[in-house]
């Protein structure tokens, strides 16, 4: 049980991890493309 | 004339207990609208497989050999095989969600992210309880709010509960207007579920709306490649809605697409719920850890929310961290209610409804992270 527990917490941290590192990368490419982006073509709210 | 009453002797107290596992689920479904579409197939496919020698599982009949069943066929072929019918099910899925919300105010998927950490702190409670890694892994994902995710990561995971795993996402997913205000209230106060929040959203150009599904499994696909099946075929379905050439598919994925599929999954989920494996105490353990889950998520969404007003000058309402789960629209409404509750001129749909489309963003991503991760820890 202990392993398994263990294990989880190792599972915990790095799956925490790996979801913010894909969360921020797309949170930093959006915002890229926001900031590129023309406010004047092919608009659409 | 012994084969007139053969079927009613042989039912066990255990078939008889599923009988009122299935009604109680079409009651939901019909009188309570709980998730009507998934608890009606799921309730009736629950009577119609533990109906003793039923005819829709595989069995050996005398003289005759080996019968293939429908549900076991549907069973085998849609979800065991190949994992088919929940990630069909993301193409319509995708093609719903509209991320302009989401990509108006991209500070909003940080909170997807956050309320992931429900998953993972019911897989540490799993495994105190003595579940082995996969089954925890399988319970966690509960947590993710998304039925189709918690299917698959069964599934793919080979969990023997698959059954009470589905019916737990589905049951808790329709009950989020019931458990998200109690668990919000127990980690915020009336004074920050009544803070404002402006609601200045950036125009967002088509070619973003575009780019961003294409980006989204780029990403998601390198750094996570066994989540590449569920993002995938998610942002497919949302390309396929926003390109702007392809209305008659997106709206075939839907509606078509999606009730097709929502209408057998129910009955082939059912194929997991006979009574010998469904009637345990591991099941009523499965039941309230993904209870445990959806607490665990809306809490930790609230809480990062708190953390990040720490760091900023504009407060963020903690509830809409709560929003950051994958139960769409569901969870953004009751951010919405009771913000309006707290305060009756506090409007925080359009922020609450854009952390809930990154809910299901981080949710897929979370599933397909905890399949990743699970081998190597295994």
């Amino acid at each position: 049980m202990m392993i398994n527990f263990f294990a989880s917490l190792e599972l915990m941290w790095k799956g925490m991890a790996a979801i913010f590192v894909v969360i921020i990368a797309i949170y930093i490419i959006v915002n890229i493309m926001q900031n590129l982006g023309s406010p004047y073509c092919d608009e659409e709210n | 004339m012994e084969f007139l009453v053969e079927g009613i002797l042989a039912i066990t107290w255990k078939q008889v207990f599923m009988y009122i596992i299935g009604a109680i689920l079409i009651y939901l479904a019909i009188k309570k609208n709980l998730e009507p579409s998934l608890l009606l197939p799921m309730g009736f496919g629950a009577i119609l497989v533990n109906i003793p020698f039923s005819g829709v599982l595989n069995q050996t009949m005398p003289g005759i050999g080996e019968v293939t069943g429908i549900i076991d066929w549907l069973f085998e072929v849609g979800i065991e095989k190949s994992e088919a019918m929940p990630i069909l099910l993301f193409v319509g899925i995708g093609a719903m969600i509209d991320f302009g919300p989401l990509l108006a105010n991209p500070k909003l998927l940080l909170f997807g992210a956050a309320a992931q950490f429900g998953i993972f702190a019911t897989i540490t409670v799993a495994t105190l309880l003595g579940f082995n890694l996969t089954d925890a892994a399988s319970i966690g994902i509960i947590g993710a709010a998304d039925g189709p995710t918690s299917i698959l990561v069964s599934q793919i995971l080979g969990s023997n509960y698959i059954g009470p795993i589905a019916v737990a996402a589905y049951s808790y997913m329709a009950l989020v207007p019931i458990i998200q205000p109690i668990a919000i209230k127990l980690v915020t106060t009336k004074k920050e579920r009544a803070i404002r929040m402006k609601y200045n959203p950036k125009s967002v150009t088509k070619r973003t709306k575009i780019l961003f599904p294409i980006i989204v499994t780029i990403i998601a696909g390198l750094v996570a490649p066994a989540s590449i099946a569920l993002v995938g075929f998610l942002m497919f379905g949302n390309l396929v809605r926003e390109c702007g050439v392809l209305n008659s598919l997106s709206d075939t994925a839907q509606n078509a697409l999606v009730n097709l599929i929502t209408l057998l999954l129910g009955l082939t989920i059912s194929a997991s719920m006979q009574a010998e494996t469904f009637v345990s105490l591991q099941t009523f353990l499965i039941m309230a850890l993904g209870l445990l889950a959806f607490i665990f998520d809306t809490m930790a969404g609230v809480i990062f929310a708190k953390i990040l007003n720490l760091f900023s000058k504009e407060k963020v309402n903690p509830m809409v961290g709560a929003a950051g789960i994958s139960a769409f629209p569901m969870s953004a409404r009751v951010v919405q209610k009771m913000g309006l509750e707290a305060d009756s001129q506090n409007h925080l749909l359009m922020h609450a409804v854009g952390a809930n489309v990154s809910g299901q963003i981080a949710s897929v991503v979370a599933g397909g992270v905890i399949i990743s991760l699970i081998p190597k820890l295994l």
